[in-house]
């Protein structure tokens, strides 16, 4: 089967679910709903399209998508700070990592296998059917859920003042810190060129 | 929407990660396949937290993984360029230089 053939069935299959998924939204919940599906679209869609596609630079943009509906899962979650940060960090720090190293590495537009991703979908598929279909077999119905769910009151300012507390994460900022500085001095460090790189090769000065 | 709901999406979005990570011979898909993982995992402390009265408490979960994730990508790129630089390919089966 041609590549573009395949392309276009897979789009198709997956505009259709995507329809399907986002009215289905609408008639159980209303505008909820239609957001959820809307969200659940983007996250999961970006992630099929991200092992579909061949060129790692199309896989990492659908990967932002990906991140665009975790961001909106938060902020109908009533996290408005960790859809901020997730869209900070992710998509303009993590993203643009992932594409630095797409460019100082070769394509190779053979690599993707479809018989590797049917088999590991399947395996993966049926690994995740099988413990869904236990717990659900076990008799665990609900979660508890807190009653009477009032409108979410923290702000950006409680987190902050909450890191800042010494009797609640001052500890745990200090230690992230610690860590994010020691992680990036030793990328850099491991990343860097070595003096021999840049001395001319034997013969050719 | 209720919890079980963001559940079941995290749970597929869990398992989209170990298929990209298992499933493609490239170290970039399996840097993805993570980051897609903690994702689904940051879904999982926010919905849990919105649920259980809406607290700090898996906010912070969130935001150190956040964190993570972005130290995990820097220390991680650095290495694939340096995997790149000493074997001339990223695939994850031909760096085999410690099997011995």
């Amino acid at each position: 089967m041609p590549e573009a053939h395949r392309q276009r069935m897979f789009y198709g299959a997956f505009a259709l679910l995507a329809l399907g998924a986002l009215g289905k939204g609408l008639m159980d919940a209303g505008i909820e709903g239609l957001l959820f599906s809307l969200f659940a679209v983007l996250t999961l869609g970006g992630s099929a399209v991200c092992i579909w596609e061949r060129s790692v630079v199309r896989s990492a943009f659908a990967l932002m998508a990906t991140f665009m509906g975790v961001a909106g899962f938060f902020l109908m979650l009533g996290s408005d700070f960790l859809a901020m940060a997730q869209v900070l960090i992710y998509v303009g720090g993590v993203l643009a990592l992932l594409l630095f190293g797409v460019m100082l590495t070769p394509p190779d537009l053979e690599e993707r296998s479809l018989p590797r991703i049917g088999m590991a979908s399947a395996l993966v598929g049926g690994g995740f059917a099988f413990v869904v279909a236990k717990v659900v077999g076990v008799g665990v119905e609900t979660w508890a859920v807190a009653d009477g769910l009032g409108e979410p009151v923290t702000k950006a300012r409680d987190i902050g003042l909450a890191f800042l507390h010494p009797e609640q994460y001052v500890v745990a900022f200090e230690l992230a810190a610690f860590l994010l500085t020691v992680a990036l001095v030793a990328a850099v460090y491991i990343a860097r060129r070595r003096r021999e790189d840049f001395e001319p090769e034997e013969g050719q000065v | 929407m209720s919890l079980d709901a963001y559940l079941v999406v995290s749970v597929m979005l869990f398992a989209l990660g170990v298929i990209c990570i298992v499933s493609r011979r490239n170290i970039l898909y399996v840097l993805m396949g993570i980051e897609m993982i903690l994702n689904a995992s940051s879904i999982n402390f926010a919905a849990f937290n919105h649920f259980n009265g809406g607290g700090l408490e898996g906010r912070m979960f969130v935001i150190f993984i956040i964190i993570l994730a972005a130290a995990e990508a820097a220390v991680a790129l650095a290495i694939v360029l340096n995997v790149f630089h000493l074997f001339h390919s990223i695939k994850p089966s031909e760096a085999d230089l410690l099997r011995e």
